[in-house]
């Protein structure tokens, strides 16, 4: 990192180099970044959505910290958010997919003072393909392999060219590697989704998969690889003609190092975590023949560091519940959005996060019923129901730490300039140490 | 006559450049709030750009604007929407024990709402 500062008359110039964009999971690490009077005003390297993250940041005329909406200190905030938690009979935590690792340990150890519900945005992304981990396991790689190896990648229910602008040119298809040194000319590109979007342009072979079919698919490719055949009329279910199948898993076969990347195209339809394990066990058997891996595409800045903070603090990497004073997992039971359907929950701490605009309308229904408290850089949906609501920092732009990119790999986060609102790190903190007293006064009463 | 769709919820990259605007911005509340159809659903349901629609299954009932998708992007008896407070509308409370509820390929009705 170098920062070189300028002073010209009343503007103050500064430019950080390697800085890290938080935007997508892909969290480029290589931005350089100029910044003026605290305003970003240029971000080379970055894609279109990392310039909007970054040019469109403003340190916004907003309080601190609101009770009911009405400005307070953040002493005074702090306060409440601790009597909520610790006047309710079944706390949850939801969130923290774009905030450091740092700041989702506490909010996790928060939660483990009383007896809370941990979930993170993931059992609404991912959290099915991380059910399917633990049924079939994940053979895994980082990015770093795939750029230097891969020779055949294949994107199945996702769309880089929108969601992760950089993910062909940085990690996946375009660059020159060490064991393809052609770049794109020894790669083959595959893409599986319902829609032809942007990014089957970037492919060699588009396979237009019937909506709600991915399951099928995925076994009749699993089928193929391991040489059973199947009848032709497998196109009539999954739109895609048994030639064609009988191609793309010869490919696969042939291939030196493959890739599977998928997306919520296949966790958030039907069969859910039935659809990832088809993913991960096809490239499992993939590696009778050839090396091959699957890695989801993650989505928020660092909901994968969410999965591993929750995971080495509790076990599990989503839907945990410590009401018992010891973890336990159970997607379905222990899941944000059911825990709010059945009306369980009396009171919620939201992390980073917008519940409020992406629920389903009885999950909503009832978390606006309930004391909540909310850090959230922006005014959202959510923030505005909250009983208690603190205006954060921006994690990446403002405040340091650690993010975990989607394959795994920790990257630290180099602050563009500083923010008079605290991070979250900062909050948590606090309502942390809060937390602790009131239970210690309790005890020491009883 | 109203038709059966199935509804794929899904991000644009405008919906993630406008976020950075805000979610109360013009652009992002345009881009949740428009339902994308193929042009031939479009022409035979007698609709163009802009024009409004009814949306519905047994979870929701929306009225919101439609647009042709570009080209070939969505094959027909496909709709699409970006992720929002309309999408939302459509996704059931259960998860089959996944954590997750059903948000994508949703069947839904869609008519045409006289103006």
């Amino acid at each position: 990192m170098s920062t070189a500062t300028a002073s010209a008359e009343k503007t103050e110039l500064k430019v950080v180099s390697d800085a890290t964009c938080t935007f997508c999971g892909c969290v480029c690490d290589d931005m350089e970044l100029t910044v003026e009077n605290n305003q970003i005003t240029k971000a080379k390297n970055a894609c279109v959505l990392g310039k909007a993250w970054f040019l469109n940041h403003n340190i916004e005329d907003r309080p601190m910290a609101t009770i009911e909406g009405r400005p307070v200190s953040l002493d005074e905030a702090v306060e409440r958010a601790a009597r909520i938690l610790t006047e309710s009979t079944f706390p949850i935590l939801y969130g923290l997919s774009d905030t450091p690792c740092e700041a989702q340990r506490v909010a996790v150890a928060i939660m483990d003072w009383i007896g809370g519900n941990v979930d993170t945005t993931t059992s609404v992304c991912h959290g099915p393909s991380g059910m399917a981990f633990q049924g079939v396991g994940e053979v895994t790689c980082s990015l770093g392999e795939v750029r230097n190896r891969a020779d055949f990648v294949m994107y199945w229910g996702g769309n880089p060219a929108e969601s992760h602008p950089r993910h062909f040119t940085k990690y996946s298809l375009m660059p020159k590697g060490q064991f393809v040194p052609n770049g794109r000319k020894d790669r083959t590109a595959v893409l599986v989704d319902v829609r032809k979007t942007k990014s089957a342009k970037a492919m060699d072979i588009f396979l237009q998969v019937k909506p709600r079919a991915d399951f099928e698919l995925a076994w009749a490719l699993r089928a193929l690889v391991s040489g059973v055949e199947i009848d032709a009329s497998i196109e009539q279910v999954t739109g895609i003609s048994l030639e064609m199948l009988k191609d793309v898993a010869a490919r696969m076969k042939a291939a030196k190092f493959g890739v599977i990347f998928f997306g919520m195209g296949l966790t958030m339809t039907r069969g859910k975590h039935l659809n990832s394990e088809a993913i991960l066990a096809l490239a499992r058997d993939l590696n009778k023949f050839t090396r091959f891996t699957a890695k989801p595409a993650r989505g928020h800045g660092n909901v994968t560091g969410a999965d591993n903070v929750v995971s080495w603090q509790t076990g599990f990497p989503f839907g945990v519940n410590l009401n018992r004073g010891y973890p336990r997992f159970n997607p379905g039971e222990f899941t944000t959005t059911d825990v709010l359907t059945r009306g369980e929950a009396d009171a919620a701490m939201i992390v980073a996060s917008d519940p409020m605009s992406n629920f389903s309308q009885p999950a909503r229904e009832h978390l606006a019923k309930i004391p909540s408290i909310v850090l959230d850089p922006k005014l959202s949906d959510t923030a505005k129901i909250a009983t208690v609501a603190f205006t954060t920092a921006v994690y990446g732009i403002n405040t340091g730490g650690t993010v975990y990119r989607m394959d795994d790999i920790p990257i630290p986060l180099r602050p563009a300039f500083e923010s008079p609102f605290p991070s979250d790190l900062e909050v948590l903190q606090k309502i942390e140490k809060r937390v602790k007293e009131i239970i210690l006064e309790r005890r020491t009463k009883s | 006559m109203p038709e059966t769709f199935v509804l794929i919820p899904g991000r644009t990259s405008r919906q993630g450049t406008s976020l950075n605007e805000g979610k109360y911005s013009a652009e992002y509340q345009e881009e949740i709030n428009t339902v994308l159809a193929c042009p031939a659903d479009m022409a035979r349901l007698g609709l163009k750009d802009g024009d409004r629609v009814r949306m519905w299954n047994e979870l929701g009932d929306v009225v919101l604007p439609c647009k042709a998708a570009r080209g070939d992007e969505i094959p027909p008896g496909l709709l699409f929407i970006a992720y929002g407070d309309k999408s939302c509308q459509f996704m059931g409370a259960d998860t089959h024990c996944s954590g997750m509820p059903d948000s994508k390929g949703m069947d839904v009705y869609l008519e045409k709402v006289s103006q």
